[in-house]
């Protein structure tokens, strides 16, 4: 799908902005935030026989943090293995088992055989190449996306990979964070870099304040709704404006995991204060002096006053509305009083052919409005919204009532054992379990149905995740895309009512 | 890896937007532990139908679409997960060339680490192409790297672009790791430089 935004990026904006920063080039104008994190990770071949020619936009980048987990990782120590290479950096990588583990009876041993066998390599690689792994039973176990930064291991100007493309929620650190393959992977376990082009930038200004009921969540599905899911094709994201400031840690998190659906490589937030109180004293934040120095250089992470984008966007928070997606694409998406859109408005016949597609697999019809639809499961965790706030988020919206007779299930999966922790001392968790919602151990869980949380085909399911692809939560799974808010009240209505309303 | 040589083939089409990778290759088949075997998963859930028997509607399983090595799709391929799974898929069942209007980003990176080529072409192209296969499935097509061209046979050739470096990748079949590790004395001066 073009959006018809990218046409006038390409045809309008870009050629323009082209001349402008080979212009900068001489005049020597401001850098961005990306700018200044991704020249102090080059490494430096000038000289070198074997060295790129200046006009191949080829780099050779160091990364400072390598997150791994048991789904990706396997061959990429195979790899090491065959062609006899080591870790270079052990203590740079840290590993953790999120994505098939199962979010209940985990003193029992685990079900799945192959998943099992998954986990168990993980733990025998982790020991044969000298890793820290966090495994199922680790108190610091959970979504690789949520230890990260509550560990402390994500830290502005970081560059951080791991083999998952939502590893761009790190970047609402300041970091400059993106997911790799698994070639990708083995390439940094053997080598601390990684071979990359320099992309491109585009600020996207979130001005205004959010109104009450509207969160984080609906901020990035609008933007995604607005310039496409490859609007940001080639492009690191700066998310800035009032409305981010305004935001929580927990927020900019959602909004920067989900630069992906955007198309983007990575996206980042400028840290400021609110950054440094979430970092400080986590395990493995620097202490002391090392702090002192680290805080220095964290307070100039921010875009120069003059620095230029290759493309700016701008999002008005003040009339967002609590955000819905109808489709298959996390940019087939309304505000909840609209109602799905007609085909015949449908940019172009692409367009059109895949909304259809996307209609009859959701078995929805042009024209229906978004509070119609029933709710058949609730989904409330993921890397994008399992994280304290958005559990208090949820259960704030609960005020005592039940889940709706024809909702089948609710399941709430905290994102981290802390965070499951953090929960129960607030006692959200008594909250849930008294509305009927189901209060499981973390993991990714129904964000990928890789483990036992899966959809039947056909089920309805309002998900506070990422995706919406056909079968992601299950065979003919239909996957709903909404914030924790959005979530808990259609699970107490048993389909999809306005926040906003409620808040 | 090894280095690319020209395709010869008629191409498969598969006519939709933003196809994701949890589509290429489902993730019920990415507990394997090995890079081989995921071509018979390929489009698991288009390609078959619930009781495990093939859906005759999809393209890929029409006959005249069979053994095709080049894939023309459209715009956004591979977008989602950063799963390697689908390239190794797609290679895996025969693919080697894949040719869109625009691909995912990570998607991209992945093909070029195994040997697949990734040709971006504008759409109204790409719409050509989607015609002369609709016209004539059989027609051959010679895809040919060095030249950067896609030559239908009897037809005018289409020129594509591709970055020099990548190009060259796939022409030699190199590995990246290789590449980088030419470099070893300089990652270790940056790691004395910023005590990292
Ligand atoms: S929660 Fe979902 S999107 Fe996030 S890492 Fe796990 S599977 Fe990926």
């Amino acid at each position: 799908m073009r959006p018809p935004y990218q046409e006038l990026l390409e045809v309008c904006i870009l050629p323009l902005v082209d001349r402008v920063s080979v212009f900068d080039f001489f005049t020597g104008m401001g850098k961005t935030l990306f700018d200044k994190v991704w020249e102090r990770h080059l490494i430096n071949l000038e000289g070198h026989p074997a060295a790129p020619k200046p006009d191949e936009n080829r780099h050779l980048i160091y990364i400072d943090l390598h997150l791994i987990h048991e789904v990706t990782s396997p061959q990429a120590f195979d790899g090491l293995r065959l062609s006899g290479r080591q870790v270079r950096r052990p203590e740079r990588t840290f590993a953790t088992m999120d994505h098939n583990v199962p979010t209940k009876d985990r003193d029992k041993p685990v079900k799945d055989p192959i998943s099992a066998r998954q986990m168990e390599y993980l733990k025998k690689n982790c020991e044969e190449f000298g890793i820290t792994l966090y495994d199922l039973n680790s108190y610091n176990q959970g979504i690789v996306h949520v230890i990260g930064p509550e560990l402390g291991l994500t830290l502005p100007g970081k560059t951080i990979v791991c083999g998952d493309s939502h590893t761009s929620t790190h970047g609402a650190f300041g970091a400059l964070a993106f997911g790799i393959g698994t070639s990708e992977v083995e390439h940094v376990l053997a080598t601390q870099c990684l071979v990359q082009a320099r992309p491109k930038t585009m600020r996207v200004n979130f001005k205004g304040k959010l109104p009450k009921g509207v969160y984080a969540k609906d901020m990035v599905l609008a933007l995604i709704g607005k310039i496409g899911t490859a609007g940001a094709t080639g492009y690191v994201i700066e998310y800035a404006g009032e409305a981010i400031e305004a935001l929580s840690m927990e927020g900019r998190m959602t909004i920067c995991n989900m630069s992906i659906e955007a198309g983007a490589r990575a996206g980042m937030v400028a840290p400021d204060e609110k950054t440094f109180a979430y970092i400080k004293d986590r395990p493995y934040s620097p202490r002391g002096a090392g702090w002192d120095k680290a805080l220095a250089w964290w307070k100039t992470l921010k875009s120069d006053p003059d620095a230029k984008f290759d493309a700016e966007v701008e999002i008005d928070c003040s009339s967002l509305t609590p955000q819905v997606t109808w489709g298959t694409s996390p940019g087939m998406v309304a505000g909840i009083a609209e109602k799905i859109p007609e085909l015949a408005s449908a940019p172009d016949e692409v367009t059109r052919s895949s909304w259809q597609k996307a209609l009859a697999y959701m078995d929805l019809a042009a024209g229906q409005k978004i509070t119609d639809i029933k709710i058949d499961k609730v989904f409330i965790g993921s890397c994008t919204n399992s994280r304290i706030e958005d559990l208090r988020e949820a259960a704030a919206y609960v005020r005592n009532r039940k889940k709706a007779p024809s909702v089948k299930t609710v399941i709430v999966v905290p994102g981290s054992h802390r965070v499951k922790e953090q929960a129960e001392a607030e006692g959200l968790d008594k909250i849930f379990i008294a509305a009927g919602f189901e209060w499981r151990e973390p993991g990714c869980s129904m964000c990928l149905a890789m483990n036992d949380d899966v959809l039947e085909p056909g089920e309805r399911c309002a998900s506070t995740s990422n995706r919406n692809f056909e079968g992601r939560q299950g065979k003919g799974s239909r996957t709903y895309l909404v914030s924790p808010a959005m979530a808990t009240l259609a699970a107490i209505y048993g389909h999809f009512v306005d926040a906003r309303e409620e808040a | 890896m090894k280095p690319y040589e020209p395709v010869v083939s008629h191409i498969a089409p598969l006519d939709m937007a933003n196809v994701d990778t949890d589509q290429i290759i489902p993730k019920n088949f990415l507990k394997r532990i090995e890079r081989t075997g995921f071509g018979a998963f390929l489009f698991y859930d288009w390609r078959f139908k619930a009781d495990g028997s093939e859906n005759p509607d999809f393209s890929l399983n029409k006959p005249e679409h069979k053994n095709a090595r080049i894939l023309v799709t459209r715009d956004n391929f591979g977008c989602g997960s950063s799963r390697e799974h689908a390239p190794w898929a797609l290679l895996d069942y025969g693919f080697q060339v894949i040719i869109a209007p625009s691909f995912a980003d990570i998607f991209y990176n992945n093909c070029f680490q195994n040997g697949i080529l990734p040709i971006t072409l504008d759409s109204m192209t790409v719409d050509s192409i989607f015609s002369m296969v609709k016209e004539n499935p059989a027609l051959q097509f010679t895809v040919d790297l060095e030249n950067q061209q896609i030559k239908p046979a009897g037809k005018p050739a289409i020129p594509f672009e591709i970055a020099p470096n990548l190009k060259e990748k796939l022409l030699k079949g190199l590995d990246d790791i290789g590449w980088t590790l030419q470099f070893a004395d300089r990652i270790e001066a940056y790691e004395k430089a910023l005590e990292v």
